[in-house]
């Protein structure tokens, strides 16, 4: 540090302009920036998905050995076949649109309880526990009573954000009372949830009548999700909206979210601020785990057929790890994000179906956007943009705690 | 630095210690298993009732031998000892051996448990044994790789992904082109994946739990992808052959010891030899030292001439290799072939044994076998046939990483430059 | 033998650093670099080392330039460098450290252990640097750990050696002691180069001195030919007052009153040692000692940051031993902390969020569940404004203004109120000196408004110029005190204590 003042500014320098960016997007960055380099991020994970898709079309690649030019043009028509199918299946017409949006409300939901952990400088792996948790509340509440809808969905929703955050909150209290990373404890955890799963949906509370296998009991009609006429979306992406909105709120205008941001930042200085570290973290976990309950409901209540199945959450955790990163943890940046991976997830069924492509091609092309949002320098090294000051990258992690 | 004065108790009125705390809650946690064992170990079974442990398997060299026990009357001991280590560990005139006493105490209540559970039946004990140590290989050489990068202060999350991988390419190689070929390509995956974890974590300062995280979903991503589009269909790359159990002469013959240590495949013997020779190494040559000097304090190290980045990546790759070695273990010698999600969480299981093992090699493999022990038992009961659900054995291992993780963390303290990105100017 | 910088000019992003340098030193003289914080010498001493390097100029020994692109070249060159901060590693031994990049092996790479204790003792013994090689770094203190630092580079036979403010760690008498081995190094035909900010030391010490300010070198002189005054003028760049100007003290009532405290240190042991003393209102009362003697301790027991193990605090007579930081903060009680980056600040935060940590939960900041953000950036328009923050807004990331600002924005929001005591920890670390004296000044005004103050400080000078009355702490108790009238030398004995056991390490 030295004495000859800060370096000079790159931003608009109205100051009320700079307020509004400010509140948008999170303070520090500007809106170009916050864009361009997910934008590409995409982009550049496509062009490599495609070359995957490529490279493991066997039929296609024994014909190289005979006749590249017609390998070529089947190589790259199988390409073009299974990004044809991608678009036509995320928004090819409106039915895929609504698809789109189904498939991302439990993905915005879930990356926003990673989201929030991550503002606190929490790594929750553990949504797929938390859903898994909440989804069973749910799905209790769902079964057990029946009552009107308007009652019965909140009731249930409330119940699976109840179990979400006291599933979450053991790894929060752990990590306050004994330092344990949430890293590792919130992965036992998800396992620990998996098979608790399994075992309740055979016991007698929960098991469908006459079954064997680990299937629930289906729900009372009064509180499946109510869709929107023929199509699959349901009032689930509404309370995805609510959630993003309240989100917004609590990081950026509640007094609890400026603590969670500052322990985020810098626990020592929270701490000598006389903000209680442990509490902080018991609550982030708490709030992120409902958050990630209420996902867990999308798949009981508002899914097909409407019954609790062994392992019900998928891949849904980790899909959430990569929006929250996507998103830069802020909550639109969520939501867009949500929106671009359910649209891809959507799409990847109908290139599935169509062009005959494993649907994890999606998690191939997630990991790839993650890789290049955390490492901003390599899109940048990639399409040679030049470095902004402020920009090292996310960095959240230092060390194991204790 | 700091006082050097007399710390005699003074009449000043004085508030417990950290240390004093822990010794009560966890001398009451004695106490309280002390009556559990006595009520549901020991009065839970009918008097006269044995259990009958088998200490020898068919096809050794010593036969039929069995220490048979009276199963109350051992739950009755037991209980008697730990009310003991309770009652020593609750006086703290000895504050140090508390940690000794709650292993032993732990190790007594698995007997007793055993115990209570072959009421009645035969149980190889022996059997049990050896899946300790075959099922502690994966947990030790994650344990170990997870070590070589964070004696140099790399957070490798992504052991995980890093053991998928290997295990996957193993497969392939091994169907195609023999279990040597196999194993060299798993190891080779393991570098090649722990080469990007460098480069993310070293060249481009990316957070290095956001590295890990993001190396683990795209092994499972790219694993699930590749067996269902292309091990489906070739399923001949499906079927890798494995190594054989290598048994020592004279060694293996003795009874119990024998079986449990000295009949195995040789990823077992590797894992052990690469345990000390790792321990050796880091403490008692250049190479350790200046390993370690990276990960307390890369800067010192830099002011004496030692190339941090160089060091890092050297030992991240390394432990890439290791990684990749506990991966061909995994599809080449347990289990031969490739499935989805093969590892469940191995890989962090790992992590928590390099943590129990206080960032050292011995202790990672003593770790291990804890571990080891946690999973052989999962699989024990559930032959036994114990009133307890499958489901809840099949958690054991990992809720018994989280009471590991969350009583030992705060105590041990890690490289002290660890998760830290070194920035040269 | 000359070793000679050369028109050094080191650029960082927006930051000049070091504006066409030249500096020379010969063999068997000890030239002293002076300069204020920020004044680019720790720049030009790493570009030296081969840590950084020079966006132009050349590093020459005896006319033939060096290539300086690691410090491995620089050890090559015969340039050693005893910094700062110490480069040493904590859980190492002593011989394990001074080894380290060099060390001796026998098969296979293995360590040859005795070997290296021996090479330890031959150096240690040679310039009367007393150490036992297999003490653990991380249990000697600081003076000692000095000692093992001088080793290492002795070791690789340096020509040239570099000491970064070696003196800010010592006791008078320990300075003193580091004085003769600097002595006997030049006279075993070494160069040396001294950095420091302390003039007194500077003068006693050196052959030659040369003043840098703003990253130019400004002056060079002949110590017996200049004072302190002139150094100080030549630092800063205008007429420095080096004293405080304050009245005589008038204490009242006690505020603060610490009664036979005992309180452990991350490693269990005791570093408050049953510890008593009372602040009055109206009075500055300075708790001097080198870092390292419970002073940290001290103040996050004061303000409930760490439990006490024994003993009490009292709050204008209230027991508040086992209150928390905030509670404490209720109590009108400001907290200036040491180590401003990591406890006083959110760096990643704006000015505006910072200064209303403390504030953020009450009126009119938030009314309880929402944060008012008008009001917030209000007050910190008004606190930039009445403390003279230099920052571009108030919307500006904390971790982008120097260090004095920051420190500025720390005291804003701590004194912005009527409090009864203040504790400030080491207040001008690393600041500019137009920073000090604001600092310095606003705490005497706080003492004036009928405040109790508390500093702790390891610049005995900083200590004495404020304090009204002195009290010096050593391992974890008060080894004396002092009024006004005390001299550099009494305190200094003090503060040494039974220095005579810990040393025999």
């Amino acid at each position: 540090m030295t004495d000859s003042g800060p370096p000079p500014e790159r931003r608009p320098s109205d100051p009320s302009a700079r307020k509004r960016e400010a509140r948008i997007t999170g303070v520090g960055t500007s809106l170009r920036r916050a864009v361009v380099i997910p934008a590409l991020a995409v982009l550049t994970a496509l062009i490599i998905g495609g070359v995957i898709i490529a490279l493991t079309d066997l039929d296609t690649l024994s014909v190289w050995g005979s006749d590249p030019m017609e390998a070529l043009r089947l190589t790259l028509s199988g390409v073009g076949n299974a990004y044809k199918a991608l678009l036509i299946g995320s928004v090819g017409s409106p039915r895929a649109l609504t698809e789109t949006l189904y498939a991302a409300t439990p993905l915005i939901l879930a990356g926003l309880a990673v989201a929030v952990g991550f503002q606190a400088g929490l790594f929750n792996i553990g949504v797929n526990g938390q859903m898994h948790i909440g989804g069973m509340a749910a799905l209790w509440v769902g079964f057990s009573v029946a009552l009107p809808g308007i009652i019965h969905i909140p009731l249930a929703i409330v119940a699976a954000m109840i179990g979400g955050a006291i599933w979450a909150g053991i790894a929060g209290l752990l990590k306050a009372r004994t330092g344990a990373h949430e890293v590792i404890t919130t992965i036992m955890l998800n396992f620990i949830a998996l098979y608790l799963v399994d075992y309740v949906l055979t016991t007698s509370a929960f098991q469908a009548p006459g079954r064997n296998d680990p299937l629930s009991k289906p729900i009372n009609p009064s509180a499946q999700f109510p869709t929107l006429g023929d199509f699959r979306v349901n009032i689930g992406f509404l309370i995805a909206l609510a959630a993003v909105g309240f989100v917004w709120w609590l990081l950026y205008r509640s007094i609890i979210g400026f603590q969670f941001r500052a322990v985020g930042f810098n626990p020592d200085g929270g701490r000598y601020a006389g903000m209680n570290v442990a509490w902080v973290y018991v609550g982030v976990m708490a709030i992120s785990g409902a958050l990630a309950g209420v996902a867990g409901t999308t798949q009981v209540l508002g899914l097909e057929p409407y019954r609790g199945i062994s392992g019900f959450a998928g891949t849904l955790g980790f899909d959430a790890i990569a929006l929250a990163l996507l998103g830069r943890s802020h909550p639109i940046g969520v939501l867009f994000a949500g929106l671009l991976f359910g649209a891809l997830r959507a799409g990847g069924r109908e290139m599935q179906g169509a062009a005959g492509i494993p649907v994890d091609l999606v998690l191939v092309l997630q990991a790839l956007v993650i890789v290049f949002i955390a490492a901003p320098e390599l899109v940048r090294a990639i399409y040679r943009i030049k470095t902004p000051e402020e920009e090292t990258g996310v960095t959240i992690s230092t060390g194991w705690g204790g | 630095m700091t006082s050097t004065a007399v710390t005699s108790e003074k009449s000043i009125d004085r508030r417990a210690t950290s240390e004093e705390r822990r010794a009560t809650v966890i001398g009451v946690a004695l106490v309280i298993l002390a009556a559990f064992v006595f009520w549901v170990f020991g009065l839970g079974v009918e008097s006269g009732v044995t259990s009958l442990f088998n200490l020898s398997l068919p096809g050794e060299r010593f036969q039929d031998l069995a220490w048979e026990v009276n199963s109350r009357w051992l739950a009755f001991l037991v209980s008697a000892i730990l009310a003991f280590l309770g009652g020593f560990v609750l006086r703290k005139s000895h504050l140090k051996r508390t940690n000794l006493a709650l292993a032993i105490g732990l190790g007594l209540l698995a007997l007793a448990f055993l115990t209570w559970a072959a009421a009645g039946n035969s149980f190889s004990l022996v059997g049990m044994l050896r899946s300790t140590v075959i099922l502690s290989v994966a947990v030790t050489l994650g344990a170990l790789t997870g070590l070589m990068c964070e004696r140099v202060a790399v957070i490798n999350i992504a052991i995980e992904g890093q053991l998928l991988t290997a295990a996957f390419v193993g497969t392939i190689m091994g169907s195609a082109w023999g279990i040597w070929a196999g194993l060299i390509g798993a190891m080779l995956t393991g570098a090649i994946l722990g080469a990007v974890l460098a480069v993310l974590a070293i060249k481009f300062r990316v957070d290095q739990i956001i590295a890990g995280v993001v190396i683990n979903i795209f092994a499972l991503g790219l694993t699930s992808f590749l067996a269902r589009r292309v091990l489906s269909e070739a399923q001949d790359l499906n079927t890798p052959g494995s190594f054989p159990s290598l048994k020592i002469p004279i060694l293996g013959d003795i009874p119990v010891l024998g079986t449990m240590f000295f009949d195995h495949s040789m990823f077992v013997y590797a894992t052990f030899i690469l345990a000390i020779v790792l321990h050796l190494g880091f403490f008692y040559t250049r190479w350790g030292l200046r390993s370690r000097s990276v990960g307390e304090h890369p800067k010192a190290a830099d002011t004496v001439g030692i190339n941090v980045y160089r060091t890092r990546y050297r030992n991240v790759i390394l432990g890439g290799v290791i990684a990749g070695f506990g991966g061909a273990f995994l599809t080449l010698s347990q289990v031969s072939r490739f499935e989805e999600n093969l590892t469940a969480g191995i890989g962090f299981i790992g992590l928590a044994a390099m943590i129990f093992g206080r960032w050292m090699p011995l202790g990672a493999l003593g770790a291990g076998l804890v571990f080891g022990f946690a999973r052989a038992l999962q699989q024990k009961l559930g032959i036994l046939g114990t009133p307890i659900p499958s489901e809840f054995l099949s958690m054991t291992p990992y809720i018994v990483t989280i009471i590991v993780v969350a009583g030992v963390v705060g105590r041990s303290r890690p490289p002290a430059a660890d998760g830290k990105p070194y920035i040269k100017e | 033998m000359e070793l000679e910088l050369k028109g050094i000019t080191k650029q960082f992003a927006g930051v000049l650093a070091n504006d066409d340098v030249d500096l020379r030193v010969a063999e068997g003289e000890i030239v002293a670099l002076l300069g204020e914080n920020g004044a680019g010498k720790t720049t030009l001493m790493n570009i030296l080392y081969g840590l950084y390097t020079p966006t132009s100029g050349q590093v020459l020994i005896d006319g033939e330039p060096l290539e300086l692109l690691s410090p491995a070249d620089a050890i090559a060159a015969g340039i050693g460098m005893v910094h700062q901060h110490f480069m040493l590693v904590p859980v190492f031994t002593v011989a394990e450290n001074i080894v380290l990049g060099d060390e001796p092996t026998k098969k296979l790479g293995w360590l040859d252990k005795s070997r290296g204790r021996r090479v330890v003792r031959e150096i240690s013994s040679r310039y009367g640097l007393d150490v036992d090689p297999d003490a653990l770094i991380e249990d000697l203190p600081v003076g000692v750990q000095q000692r093992v630092e001088i080793i290492k580079v002795l070791k690789r036979e340096a020509r040239f050696v570099v000491f970064d403010e070696p003196t800010s760690v010592l006791t008078p008498t320990e300075v003193e002691s580091f004085f003769e081995v600097v002595r006997s190094l030049k006279a075993d035909g070494k160069g040396i180069i001294f950095i420091s900010h302390k003039l007194g030391e500077a003068l006693e010490i050196a052959d030659r001195i040369v003043v840098m300010r703003r990253g130019m070198t400004v002056a060079e002189l002949d110590p017996a030919e200049t004072d302190e005054e002139q150094c100080a003028e030549l630092m800063v760049g205008r007429p420095v007052d080096l004293v405080v100007h304050k009245e005589e003290a008038r204490p009242t009532d006690v505020v603060l009153s610490v009664e036979h405290l005992v309180v452990l240190d991350d490693r269990n042991r005791r570093a408050v040692d049953d510890l008593s003393f009372e602040v009055r209102a109206g009075e500055i009362v300075g708790i001097a000692g080198v870092q390292g003697n419970g002073q940290t301790e001290l103040v996050q027991a004061i303000t409930g940051l760490r439990s006490a193990l024994g003993g009490v605090v009292r709050l204008r007579g209230e027991d508040v031993t086992i209150k928390s930081p905030r509670d404490i903060h209720k109590r009108d009680v400001a907290h200036v902390p040491e180590d401003r980056q990591k406890s006083g600040l959110v760096l990643q935060f704006t000015v505006t969020e910072n200064v209303i940590m403390d504030t953020y939960y009450e009126a009119p900041i938030s009314n309880g569940i929402q944060m008012d953000w008008d009001a917030a950036r209000q007050q910190a328009l008004r606190l930039v404004d009445e403390y003279d923050v230099r920052t571009p807004s108030v919307d500006t990331l904390v971790s982008k203004l120097s260090g004095g600002n920051q420190q500025k924005v720390i005291v804003a929001r701590e004194f912005d109120r009527d409090v009864s005591l203040v504790i400030a920890s080491q207040p001008t670390r690393g600041i500019d000196v137009g920073s000090i004296e604001h600092i310095h000044g606003r705490i005497v005004a706080k003492r004036d408004d009928g405040a109790a103050v508390l500093i702790v400080s390891s610049e005995l000078d900083e200590v004495m110029a404020l304090s009204d009355r002195i009290l010096v702490m050593f391992g974890g108790r008060i080894a004396g005190e002092f009024d006004g009238s005390a001299t550099a030398t009494e305190i200094g004995l003090a503060m040494l204590g039974s220095q005579g056991e810990s040393e025999a390490s």
